[in-house]
């Protein structure tokens, strides 16, 4: 048997043709690709080269002007850009997750810890109170997060906590696809190279596939099994991630690459 | 089990004029389950970018490399993903690791990534680090802080500790002293034994004598250097 065969055919998610125009501006602009389950597609690029936009359209946060975000739902591939909103909220609770740069942005700061990952439970049906909190402390276990402090609120935590009590919360509701905008940005690089781990070993463990935009070679290098280069809103390069950094092929690329400090 | 057929490859420097370098073309050879295959050349004559080639973080320009059944220079992205998960092993010159992950968990995670037990990957990583006389207690501790020999180990280590059909060997002997040298070029042996196809790269004469079964100079391989 071939390893195609031996693999999922049907991707998780297919783009085509994702494009979103701020007026006469471009956000992003013909976009296309397909993950499959289990992959981790690094998406790079300078600030404003769209990244963030795609990952919004991608995650039903923002309209596209244009296009298709195929997603591999239980009742089969349905398009979510013409999903109606609360289908799609519903996917967003149970199937997705979106893991925020500011973790601030992606947590309730006035709720405690223990309730910021039952609270994802809640919203998918959980009610029995025993094993919510049992659920929470598991989860706030496995983001190394000790369980006296299931009851501090996130205000109480330190940026590496807070970011890692996102992720618990995010994944709690075991869900197939991750979307993360620079998870590790903003953290002391020995907090980044911990969360790294940590990311690594829940997808392989939890089989997620997952969506990071980071500005970082050295994040996506460790992390992305899969790379998309952007410029002004368009893929220029996309590839095997190591494919991408040691032999890039666009003048983009590059000069990305060669412009990246050595330690 | 790695075919390779009329190969070729050329950097284009897009920030450097444009300039269009070529450094390999008509590249074949085939290296059968078993058999040992040691590339030579002088420096720059393109050793390494073979080895890259095959492992797929290079592009060809135009050929063919089987690997088994996938022909790495046209496979998808996630056809290389799956052929280096479970058919292709690579020892590279230098360990890339998340940094602060102990060196037990990095030599087990090839096997973590192929689904065996957490369980039995350790132990199997801990049985390897055991005989490259890694000391027991450096285990726990990141490889990142490593000495270079110490770190080649750790490298070996993650590259036999699933046996794949298919090995890619960059220098697996620079850095060693006699008789971790040893231990290394008994685990090569051992492959071979077991059936591996191997292509390596061995500045060290005397391992490359006991180990290749053949020679291949990549300087036939070299074009002229563009003016």
């Amino acid at each position: 048997m071939s390893i195609l065969a031996k693999m999922k055919m049907q991707p998780l998610l297919s783009v085509r043709d994702l494009s979103k125009f701020y007026g006469g501006r471009i956000g992003c602009a013909d976009v296309g690709f397909d993950l499959y389950p289990g992959e981790v597609l690094g998406i790079v690029g300078e600030s404003g080269s769209g990244k963030s936009t795609l990952l919004s359209c991608l995650a039903g946060h923002l309209a596209p002007d244009r296009g298709e975000v195929i997603f591999d739902t239980k009742e089969g591939p349905r398009d979510t850009v013409q999903m109606a909103e609360a289908a799609r909220r519903r996917l967003a609770r149970t199937d997705w997750a979106y893991v925020h740069q500011n973790p601030r942005d992606g947590l309730r700061m006035g709720v405690s810890a223990g309730g910021n990952v039952g609270e994802r439970l809640m919203a998918v049906g959980a009610r029995h109170y025993g094993d919510i909190r049992a659920a929470a402390v598991d989860w706030l276990g496995r983001v190394e997060i000790a369980a006296d402090r299931v009851d501090d609120r996130p205000s109480a935590f330190s940026g590496g906590m807070q970011q890692r009590l996102q992720i618990a919360r995010n994944l709690v509701t075991g869900p197939r696809l991750v979307f993360m905008d620079e998870p590790t940005g903003g953290l002391d690089v020995s907090v980044q190279a911990r969360l790294l781990d940590l990311l690594r070993g829940l997808v392989r463990e939890m089989g997620l596939s997952a969506i990071i935009v980071t500005h970082d070679l050295a994040v996506v290098r460790l992390l992305a099994d899969r790379l998309m280069v952007m410029k002004g809103g368009y893929v220029v390069e996309q590839g095997l991630t190591d494919q991408v950094l040691d032999d890039p092929q666009h003048a983009y690329t590059q000069l990305l690459v060669s412009s990246v400090l050595q330690v | 089990m790695i075919t390779i057929s009329n190969l070729s490859k050329s950097f284009t420097l897009h920030n450097q004029g444009a300039a269009v370098i070529p450094v390999m073309a008509g590249a074949n050879l085939a290296v059968a389950p078993g058999e040992c295959l040691g590339l030579v050349g002088a420096s720059g004559s393109g050793k390494s970018t073979l080895m890259r080639m095959i492992w797929g973080n290079y592009l060809a320009a135009a050929g063919s490399i089987m690997v088994g059944d996938v022909d790495v220079a046209k496979a998808a992205p996630r056809e290389i993903i799956a052929l280096r998960r479970g058919t292709l092993g690579y020892v590279s010159q230098f360990l890339r690791v998340v940094p602060r992950v102990p060196t037990v968990e990095v030599v087990a995670e090839p096997l973590l990534t192929l689904g065996i037990p957490a369980k039995e990957a350790r132990a199997r990583a801990m049985a390897l680090l055991a005989q490259l006389n890694i000391p027991e207690r450096l285990w726990s501790l990141s490889p990142t802080t490593f000495s270079g020999g110490e770190q080649q180990r750790v490298n070996i280590a993650r590259g036999f500790v699933h046996p794949y059909p298919a090995l890619l060997l960059d220098e697996p002997t620079a850095s060693l002293d006699l008789v971790n040298r040893e231990v290394v070029l008994t685990l090569i042996e051992s492959a071979k034994a077991r059936g591996a196809a191997i292509i390596g790269i061995f500045h060290d004469e005397q391992a490359r004598a006991r180990l290749c079964d053949r020679l291949v100079d990549v300087t036939q391989f070299t074009p002229e250097m563009a003016q």
